[in-house]
């Protein structure tokens, strides 16, 4: 306990109640008078709100007031206000790294239930804290330029969003989707809830804006493959698969799709839900952007399963003339961006609607998905807005829409998706308008919290659209009466009326949940980002941080974080993109001083410690024969000071005998 | 709190994962068995067996280590390092008469509270049906042997430790 | 070389159900297939037990539990829907409640027994399927039902609520089974809709119509028959063909156990596998073709 005898170490120590949160099951003032009796601590307190300004403005007097040279807070977590006190700390004219702090809430009170064991266990944190910040040393904050350009990952509505933001405040923007054009999801839908605004009348001027705007690099038909560096300096590598047509030679005059060997189109056309055909050459939807064609080598008979065979007479080639955009020797490259910054913006994918065989989709033909349901009724979908049954001509005179398809069900999804609800109304609209069909919702509860959406609710009710409240048992095609004979029969416990129901359809529509992509934990840890348990990217903070992630520099927008709508996203994206933009026009990022060094004269050169670093830091002086780490390289991750075998390699704030200490202080008591 | 003795462990976590997935049970309000003392370090890489021995040897009857799963580590590969510098110690410990029981190394993500509240209920119970490893109480009890023998020494009776016995009373004559 | 299993036949396949056992054994032999009867097995806790008092159904379960345990085979085969539910649903409450644990295992040790856990306890159909496989019996069938149209019919009990080997919502095990030995499985979407189980006891009338659907439903998809897993399903669809029709015009179709289709393609007798003892008789079979399998 006398080590540190260099300077008279005068610690401070404050316990935070935390309103009753942590009050409630620590006993805060005995903790303070057990603090009180350590030896170096000359000064300690309970606080009400220690976070608040008065607890802030109280350690900065009592700092001068009793020349206080180190500080412990007992309150929450680090992670949510270390930042805080230090700033106090500092504020109060010390070294703000003289300070530790003790998660006594998230740690402690709201996981405990004996008040005793509670208050025990407080009070050894605290005086773990207490040997260990008398170990602590002044350090430097370091400075780190921030590249000003961004990388967006995704050309959905939110990586629109947050592109043209950034790049009308002047900052350089690289946009990559994996798609042959940006769009997303939104392209896909017809109109928008509540407002019933044209989805593609309101997306379309954004894509655009984004194919034309001097600051935006628009990198489609790519994907990131690799990201590199920290906040500030991120190097991302880029695949850009081969479209076989020259993005700057393309006019986009769709010759070429004219004068396909296939006269007609014959493939399953991924825009339209495989509603329509494509040709191998095509452009996705009439707005896509860029405008540019691709052709695809899966299909095209210049190739065979995906290989170059030449076999095909290439009437595409010459209905392009001298424009020579189609190459057919383009192979993936991959391409390097420096960034400084990073938004992930990759969506959602929609629930397999096969994995509730009960719905009878991919068995009934007539039981189709939301999405395809978006297509039938868009003017420019695959039966020019006709809603027809899959025999191409059958108007449906009845339709049943199954709500939560995917959403809040232990067997496959459990989280709401949030704007089930609200897409199955306005579908129900839009087929109601298109054919005139008895149409039904069937719904465990209806969720209609935004602007607006209530009101739509109301709209429909008047309309006349039926709505059941009740999950879906079974679609069957089971006729048990002869007026069933042929259709779809949704049976329904009704649990307004108490009763089981078989009504039949002619259509029913499945509103699919949103759920991660398949590939969302490969993208999550090459950004090295986390995952809530669900599978969507988990945020810093749910209320406080709720786009940035645990990685500095890096934010997300949008479905990827969770379901949400298409203003939310926007908002979102908005916001995201505000973050960026902070860093950017601050210019540098202070990083925690927790990096490593090596005392240079104990260094007996065994060069343990080089092939341990992840990050290439350390390299041996030969002239020396000493290891040398790279500040500016080193991430503080600590591995070489542990594998040290002369204790020679020092981190900066997890110092060895800061940590011994705290050892000793949560093991002083009996 | 009842006055029988309590298991007391000391736990590592790194500052990405499991650390935060504490703080997570936190937030969720889980309730665990309250005999863990947690230390924040930015990775389990730096987890240096040194603090698992010195840990012990001050009184900790068992040590928690939690880091990132496989392939999420924060620093791209710590938690691997921290993996066999574990397998080393354990088998070390176990030839010292250390239970293997009172090292355990997991990989908890930062979204697996409900694991925090687990792996700690279970090594708390485990460490109860272990009972105490008592390491400074036996440290003190050979201090006191060491101070007894000084004594003797002191005294000129060391000749009388049961090993002197058989040593020889007289140099061999031929030497 | 034969497998042992361990076989807890319970009451309907010495009873009502007896046509079952006499196809099931002769099939499973023909696979080489030893079933060893508990001896002195007692009720295995369905229906009336369940209803009442559900720990004391348990009970009686884990008695026959530990007996299979005792008798050292690794598997118990319950070919009754009803005793597979009971005792599988024994194993759940065991493992996860302490509290029917503790009277399970107090009642076990006033008669010295004890019951680990450990036994699985499977229908015939998984065994079937999972450890015999396909392969093995299409080698067995000597005379392949080809033509012969039928429905799938599995019950409630073997997918719900717990689906082990096959989907709770649509099960298929069944229908690959029967398509290996030469039927054609119409689409039947009543797989596992309720064949109005006890009801037909004490509530004549929704019993009779769950089991007419059924029925009716077979007949409007062109089944020649029905094929079923459980004895109190087949005793439903066959024993109150007079009752329905009174009610709602004739439907007769046979129900036959899928162990007595196979024991046809294996070309074991008909009164041999008990296909005398339906109520709605099978059709002769058409003249067998000749074809070059399981020679």
């Amino acid at each position: 306990m006398d080590k540190p005898s260099k300077q008279t170490v005068r610690i401070g120590f404050y316990i935070c109640h935390c309103g009753s949160n942590i009050a409630a099951m620590v006993d805060c003032p005995a903790v303070a008078r057990f603090v009180g009796t350590l030896p170096h601590v000359v000064l300690s307190r309970d606080y009400k709100y220690m976070c608040s300004d008065p607890g802030q403005e109280l350690i900065q007097k009592d700092i001068s007031e009793h020349q206080l040279n180190r500080v412990v807070v007992a309150s929450c977590s680090p992670l949510l206000h270390e930042h805080t006190f230090r700033g106090a700390v500092e504020a109060g004219g010390l070294n703000p790294f003289f300070f530790h702090m003790v998660n006594i809430r998230e740690h402690d009170s709201w996981v405990h239930t004996d008040p005793a064991e509670a208050t025990a266990k407080a009070k050894e944190l605290a005086h773990a804290a207490i040997m260990r910040v008398a170990m602590h040393k002044a350090l430097e904050v370091k400075k780190v330029p921030v590249h000003p350009d961004v990388l967006v990952v995704g050309g959905g509505i939110a990586g629109i969003h947050a592109a043209l933001t950034l790049a009308n405040a002047g900052k350089k923007v690289f946009l990559v989707e994996r798609e042959p054009s940006i769009g997303g999801h939104m392209a896909q839908f017809d109109k928008t809830f509540p407002t019933l605004d044209c989805a593609a009348c309101i997306l379309t001027p954004k894509m655009s804006a984004v194919g034309t705007h001097p600051n935006i690099t628009l990198l489609s038909y790519s994907e990131v493959t690799k990201l590199d560096g920290y906040v500030g300096n991120y190097t991302a590598t880029v695949k850009r698969k081969p479209r076989y047509i020259s993005e700057d030679k393309c006019t986009g005059c769709q010759e070429c799709i004219a004068n396909c060997v296939y006269k007609e189109p014959k493939f399953p056309d991924e825009f339209n839900e495989g509603l329509g055909k494509r040709k191998p050459v095509y452009i996705p939807f009439p707005q896509a952007t860029p405008q540019v064609v691709v052709i695809d080598p899966q299909t095209c008979l210049n190739f065979r399963n995906g290989e170059l065979t030449g076999k095909c007479k290439k009437s595409c080639v010459a209905a392009c003339g001298d424009k020579e955009a189609i190459d057919f020797s383009q192979t993936e490259t991959f391409q390097e961006l420096k960034v400084g910054t990073v938004i992930v913006t990759t969506g959602f994918q929609a629930f397999d609607a096969k994995r509730m065989p009960q719905y009878g989709y991919g068995k009934f033909p007539n039981v189709y998905t939301a999405l395809e349901i978006e297509r039938l009724v868009n003017t420019s979908g695959p039966t020019a807005g006709h809603v027809v049954l899959r025999d191409g001509k059958t108007e449906p005179r009845s339709i049943g829409i199954i709500h939560c398809v995917g959403s809040r069900d232990k067997k496959t999804n459990r989280w709401c998706s949030r704007v089930c609800c609200m897409f199955s109304l306005k579908l129900a609209h839009l087929l109601k308008e298109h054919t005139g069909a008895e149409v039904y919702n069937f719904y465990i509860d209806m969720r209609a919290p935004g602007k607006g959406y209530e009101e739509f609710y109301d709209k429909l009710l008047e309309e006349g659209v039926h709505f059941i409240r009740g999950r879906v048992g079974e679609v069957t095609d089971w006729a048990r009466t002869p007026d069933e004979e042929g259709k779809l029969v949704i049976r329904v416990e009704d649990t307004l009326a108490g009763y089981v129901r078989r009504i039949p359809f002619d259509m029913v529509v499945l509103a699919t949940g949103l759920e991660p992509h398949a590939d969302a934990q490969d993208v999550r840890r090459m950004l090295n980002m986390s995952c809530g348990s669900e599978g969507f990217f988990l945020e810093r903070h749910p209320k406080l941080a709720p786009v940035s992630t645990f990685t500095e520099g890096i934010f997300l927008a949008g479905c990827c974080q969770g379901p949400r709508d298409i203003p939310d996203t926007v908002a979102q994206a908005g916001a995201a993109a505000a973050e960026a933009l902070a860093l950017i026009d601050k210019g540098f990022i202070e990083q925690e001083p927790n990096t490593a060094f090596i005392l240079e004269d104990e260094c007996c050169g065994c060069k343990s410690c080089i092939p341990l670093c992840p990050y290439t830091a350390i390299t041996f002086d030969a002239a020396n024969k000493k290891a040398v780490i790279n500040e500016a390289l080193c991430k503080g991750c600590g591995t070489c000071v542990a594998a040290c075998p002369s204790g020679t390699i020092v981190q900066n704030l997890f110092d060895d005998e800061e940590i011994f200490s705290e050892i000793e202080g949560v093991l002083a008591h009996e | 709190m009842s006055n029988e003795w309590q298991p007391r462990i000391v736990a590592f976590f790194c500052n990405w994962c499991t650390y935060t997935a504490a703080d997570l049970a936190g937030v969720s309000r889980l309730k665990y068995a309250s005999n863990t003392r947690v230390i924040r370090l930015m990775c389990s890489g730096r987890v240096d067996p040194q603090f698992i021995l010195d840990a012990l040897a001050k009184g900790a009857d068992a040590v928690l280590i939690g880091g990132c799963h496989p392939f999420d580590c924060h620093y791209a590969e710590g938690n691997y390092k921290c993996l066999r510098r574990f397998q080393l110690l354990k088998r070390m410990l176990m030839d010292m008469g250390i239970e293997a029981g009172r090292l355990r190394l997991e990989w908890i993500s930062a979204a697996e509270g409900e694991k925090v509240k687990r792996v700690i209920n279970e090594l708390t119970e485990t460490v109860r049906q272990l009972g105490p490893l008592g390491i400074p109480q036996q440290f003190a009890e050979w201090d006191k042997e060491m101070e007894q023998f000084a004594a003797h020494v002191e005294a000129g009776e060391a000749l009388k430790t049961p090993c002197a016995e058989h040593a020889p009373t007289q140099e061999p004559a031929h030497v | 070389m034969t497998t042992k299993y361990s076989y807890f036949p319970g009451c309907s396949l010495k009873g009502i159900g007896r046509a079952y056992e006499e196809s099931l054994l002769p099939v499973l032999r023909a696979l080489d297939v030893e079933l060893e009867e508990l001896e002195d097995w007692n009720c295995c806790g369905a229906t009336a037990y369940m209803a009442i008092d559900e720990v004391k159904a348990c009970v009686l379960a884990s008695r026959n539990l530990a007996m299979a345990e005792k008798l050292g085979h690794k598997e118990l085969v319950a070919p009754c829907s009803a005793c597979y539910l009971v005792l599988n649903k024994t194993k759940h409450y065991l493992q996860d409640s302490p509290a029917v644990r503790g009277v399970i295992e107090k009642a076990l040790a006033e008669v010295n027994m004890t019951y680990s856990g450990n036994t699985p306890v499977r229908h015939p159909l998984d065994v079937m399927i999972h450890s015999i496989g396909l392969d093995a019996i299409k080698q067995r069938v000597k005379r392949p039902l080809t033509g012969l149209k039928v429905a799938p019919y599995y019950g409630c009990q073997i997918v719900r609520p717990y689906s082990t080997f096959d989907d709770q919502y649509n099960p298929t095990t069944m229908d690959r089974l029967l398509e290996a030995i030469g039927c054609t499985i119409v689409h039947f979407p009543l797989k596992t809709r309720c064949c109005g189980a006890s009801l037909t006891g004490t509530l004549p009338e929704p019993g009779l119509l769950c089991a007419r659907d059924i029925l009716a439903e077979a007949i409007t998809r062109g089944a020649d028959l029905i094929a079923t897993v459980c004895p109190l399903c087949q005793f439903n669809l066959d024993g109150y063909h007079d009752k329905i029709a009174k009610k709602w015009g004739p439907h007769r179709i046979p129900t036959v156990y899928f162990t007595q289709l196979m024991g046809l393609a294996f070309g074991l007798g008909e009164r041999e596998l008990g296909l005398h003892r339906g109520f709605v008789p099978m059709q002769p079979l058409p003249a067998p073709v000749p074809v070059g399998v399981g020679v």
